[in-house]
């Protein structure tokens, strides 16, 4: 089995994101940039397949700037094999359509049973990027699966929607994404830090895969505002008359 | 005026989901609202009506065994036969779970491209703008399409406009044969006995507690502030990770982010994480007994004490306000 990890590196949750007011794009220096916790997730259900099946074959992958080897390398030091890392700063700014172009070249070169990805990265929040790469290379997804369970020849899972949930099965090869609820990620360790050392990281551009050259829709950003900063109200300590004034503001502001 | 196709979800019983009046209501913004089916042979018909009734005035159904027993395929085929046919301005889809799928596909498939997570839409010199709410509504951004299709992710509950009543114009059609290797729905689970309250997503009024409430036994002080208020039940993920309430619960970043005219939060810090899925909240209520909490920095009206002793007494003024006011 050869499983391929699709892993984005973005801002991190815990501190505030800033977004360039002039470009509409986000501003990569304003926070830390970590692997989206997502992705780990999605790596650790693949380790957890290849704990029980030794001769799977991880490979994880990512587009980003020259800083996400930083990211690919805490997914080999996780326990994933190999790494590609598509590096262009033509593909600086790609929309979803064409990110997933990318991705989905890449993962047709080096072939592969299944594609693992998170069903939405914490920053764009997008959730289609999975959606296309499975059309690009004519397979199903299996979408926002909680939990995945992987055999030889298909893969099912349970997937939440409104109002209840879906059990659904997939042949392989496939594309499946999962979501916050899934396999809790492992954390690294000593042996496996020293080990991603040594694991082979190969860097393509965009030249090196097969896109071609017709022009393709996109989707563009035109404008970003920042909201005014919310101010903060009234704030009362409770000396036992508290409740009674929160249901008076309610009140006059008719919500209740 | 263009035509503007809107993909809706049906249940498993066939029914219109929720998402439907927001999606109509959209599209009735940016031209002729045109409503897209895919649907169990026979069943068509029978939600044209009401489909008609939200705004449509297209109704396109496409029938076939497929509706129902597979994931996404017959949405997309239903979706591409009906740009081929009505020549959109723009497609506009729920971003769900089982449709942004869609929306993914048909972008690559029709050459256009996918405006994800709007939370409104507008019309402007001709071109369709998308207006997004991000980095949990720090930041509101624009975007559009150039050079194909126009396919726009609706955040659900996002879309308080509504379109007028129209009486539909009906077309069946069969549902064409899947073309990739299907996804199987093996079983559909409906959610879990109905508490009768609202849904997080979407809901007007949300209460939600944190690591605050101590125990999952104390959680249901949340659930009796909710029910006063007729208000949906969340949760910070610091609860959802101490076990108090399944994830399903959670507001925030990784969660359900909300954007109600009322927000209580009871016994919960607000770490960045959780002011990201509810800061675009009209009126912030927080009850914590830790003056400092972040929580107080974005709250409309702060209380500062014990939420053991503090909601109990909310709970008995709402309720005699209610009283008083129904006499």
């Amino acid at each position: 089995m050869k499983i391929v990890v699709l892993v984005k590196q973005v801002p991190d949750t815990y501190e505030d994101r800033k977004i360039d007011l002039s470009s509409g794009l986000l501003d990569r220096d304003a926070s830390d940039i970590v692997p989206d916790e997502i992705n780990e997730r999605a790596l650790e259900s693949a380790l957890r397949y290849k704990d029980g099946q030794k001769a799977t074959e991880i490979v994880v992958l990512t587009m980003g700037p020259d800083s996400a080897t930083k990211t690919l390398r805490k997914m080999l030091s996780m326990g994933a094999d190999s790494a590609i890392h598509i590096v262009d700063d033509a593909l600086a700014a790609s929309d979803m359509v064409q990110t997933a172009r990318v991705l989905a070249a890449a993962i047709q070169r080096g072939g592969f049973d299944l594609v693992l990805a998170g069903n939405e990265s914490t920053d764009g929040r997008g959730g289609v990027v999975p959606a296309m790469v499975a059309e690009i290379l004519g397979l199903p997804l299996l979408p926002s699966l909680d939990a995945l369970e992987l055999e030889a020849g298909s893969v099912s899972g349970t997937c939440s929607i409104d109002g209840g949930s879906l059990s659904v099965r997939a042949p392989l090869p496939a594309v499946v994404s999962v979501t916050e609820r899934s396999a809790e990620a492992r954390f690294p360790n000593f042996k496996g830090i020293m080990m991603a050392k040594r694991k082979p990281v190969e860097t393509m551009d965009r030249a090196s895969l097969d896109l071609g050259t017709a022009a393709v829709a996109a989707s563009v950003v035109g404008s970003a505002t920042k909201r005014p900063a919310r101010a903060a109200g009234t704030k009362i300590i409770d000396d036992g008359t508290a409740a009674q004034e929160l249901a008076g503001f309610l009140a006059s502001n008719r919500l209740i | 005026m263009a035509n503007i196709l809107v993909l809706i979800e049906t249940s498993s019983t066939g029914g219109i989901k929720a998402s439907a009046p927001g999606l109509i209501g959209a599209a009735a913004q940016l031209g002729t609202p045109v409503a897209v089916v895919a649907a169990a042979p026979g069943t068509g018909a029978a939600v044209a009506g009401e489909l008609g009734r939200l705004g449509a005035a297209h109704v396109y159904v496409a029938e076939g065994e497929d509706a129902g027993r597979i994931l996404a395929q017959p949405q997309l085929v239903a979706l591409t036969a009906a740009v081929s046919a009505y020549a959109p301005a723009a497609v506009l889809i729920s971003n769900s779970t089982e449709s942004r799928e869609v929306a993914g596909r048909l972008a690559i498939r029709t050459g256009g491209a996918v405006a994800a997570d709007a939370v409104n839409v507008r019309s402007e010199d001709g071109r369709i703008v998308a207006v997004h709410s991000v980095f949990g509504g720090d930041y509101t951004t624009e975007s559009w399409v150039r050079d194909g299709l126009t396919i726009i992710t609706i955040r659900p509950g996002s879309i308080q406009e509504r379109a007028a009543a129209a009486t539909a114009e009906l077309t069946v059609a069969p549902l064409a044969a899947a073309d990739f290797p299907a996804a199987i729905i093996e079983q559909v689970h409906e959610a879990g006995a109905d508490t009768g309250r609202p849904a997080l997503r979407g809901a007007t009024k949300v209460v939600s507690g944190g690591r605050g409430l101590g125990s999952k036994d104390n959680f249901v002080l949340v659930e009796q502030l909710a029910d006063a208020l007729g208000a949906a039940v969340g949760a910070s993920r610091a609860a959802v990770d101490a076990g108090y309430v399944p994830q399903s619960y959670q507001v925030g970043q990784t969660g359900v982010a909300v954007s109600p005219q009322l927000y209580v939060a009871l016994g919960i810090s607000g770490a960045i994480q959780h002011r990201a899925g509810m800061q675009t909240s009209k009126t912030i209520v927080a009850i914590n007994k830790d003056e400092d909490s972040p929580i107080f920095e974005v709250a409309d009206f702060g209380i500062v004490g014990d939420v053991f002793t503090v909601v109990p007494q909310l709970i008995e003024a709402i309720n005699a306000h209610q009283l008083t006011a129904a006499h």
